[in-house]
């Protein structure tokens, strides 16, 4: 594997690991419902802090249940993903392409070298 | 960090929206400029708004026992700075606003102003500090984004607190709690958006070095120097 993916393997895991540690060891224990959003968590301490506030004002369209409303986030999240899955993509054959182009065009051995610096930073 | 539908009360959201509105129309032309100056860059604009649709989707646990989500504004904000930013963060809030009872259209001024204001400026600003300071690339990068993040829930915190400040201890009282329900959940989640933004920006330096060159990220290695400054005051 070369360094440069272990790098962004590491970053990965590291992400990971900061979203699972809280569920492995259990920090939702001391709260009647475990890991509730801290949005819902803000509208009950705004009800704590002035008991006749009412909402003015009511969304225009809600998700009828807890799945619908799992379903368009997921939505959300496979949109964004799509978008830049196909960026990286399209950025990667292009590359391959010119590369080829290159390698074709001076017949020579020297254009595998210029594709493969992966200089980072400056 | 989304204040939910009609949790603000009617003066403080328009108030937000006022104060909101200028920076999102700035923001729309210098998006229409860039995208006419550079079509090219549609494509990385394009990615950048999906790179804060995913993060802002993604609800995830942290240490206080309840469950945020990053933001994702912090990368578009050094590819493009803050205003198109604005732009960008304002229409992830309202898809989320109109499809997902997420936030709301009424407190959408207020979400706008922390989530696409004044995280993508703050974290803006220590990319700027950062790199003036010869700090490498990739660590300027990640406290741009995990202070973007954080900074927002900030921000989140304070509207809140201006709102309701506590009837004992005023003000004050109400940020602490409003603070630790967000700010403290929010830390773990703005170490794993820098992380994040870090990877996102390595794919980035791999695959599009033209395009960080030209938006000023990476300085040309083999031009003289001056070349990157005539660009830098022309931006």
């Amino acid at each position: 594997m070369k360094r440069n993916t272990k790098i962004n393997l590491l970053l990965l895991i590291a992400v990971a690991a900061l979203a699972v540690l809280p569920l492995a060891f259990g920090l939702g224990d001391h709260k009647k419902e475990p890991f509730t959003g801290s949005d819902g968590e803000a509208e009950t301490a705004i009800t704590e802090l002035k008991p006749d506030y009412e909402p003015w004002f009511s969304p225009l369209y809600e998700p009828p249940s807890g799945e619908i409303e799992s379903a368009l986030f997921s939505l959300q999240a496979a949109l964004g993903a799509g978008v830049l899955a196909y960026y990286f993509g399209l950025r990667r054959g292009r590359r391959q392409g010119e590369q080829r182009a290159l390698e074709r065009q001076s017949g020579s051995t020297l254009a595998g070298t210029a594709g493969k610096s992966t200089a980072e930073g400056d | 960090m989304h204040i939910a539908e009609g949790f603000l009360p009617p003066a403080h959201a328009v108030a937000w929206g006022v104060a909101s509105a200028p920076f999102v129309v700035h923001g729309v032309r210098s998006l229409t400029r860039e995208v006419r100056e550079h079509p090219e860059s549609t494509l990385l604009l394009g990615a950048s708004g999906a790179f804060t649709f995913v993060l802002s989707a993604l609800k995830l646990p942290s240490v206080t026992g309840s469950c945020s989500h990053p933001t994702g504004t912090g990368l578009g904000a050094i590819l493009f700075r803050p205003p198109i930013m604005a732009v960008l963060g304002t229409i992830t809030l309202l898809f989320q606003a109109l499809l997902l009872a997420h936030g709301g259209l009424t407190t959408l001024g207020a979400n706008v102003f922390s989530m696409a204001i004044v995280g993508p400026w703050a974290g803006y600003a220590v990319y700027k500090l950062l790199r003036r300071s010869n700090v490498p690339l990739m660590v300027t990068v990640f406290f741009a984004a995990f202070v973007a993040d954080l900074s927002t829930y900030c921000v989140t915190s304070v509207q809140l607190a201006l709102a309701f400040p506590d009837p004992g201890s005023g003000f004050l009282g109400a940020l602490g709690k409003f603070g630790s329900i967000f700010a403290v959940t929010q830390i773990p989640l703005a170490v794993s958006e820098g992380l994040l933004t870090v990877l996102v920006m390595r794919l980035l330096v791999q695959s599009s070095k033209g395009e960080l060159t030209r938006l000023g990220v990476l300085v040309a290695q083999k031009q003289a120097r001056t070349g990157t400054e005539t660009e830098a005051v022309g931006r």
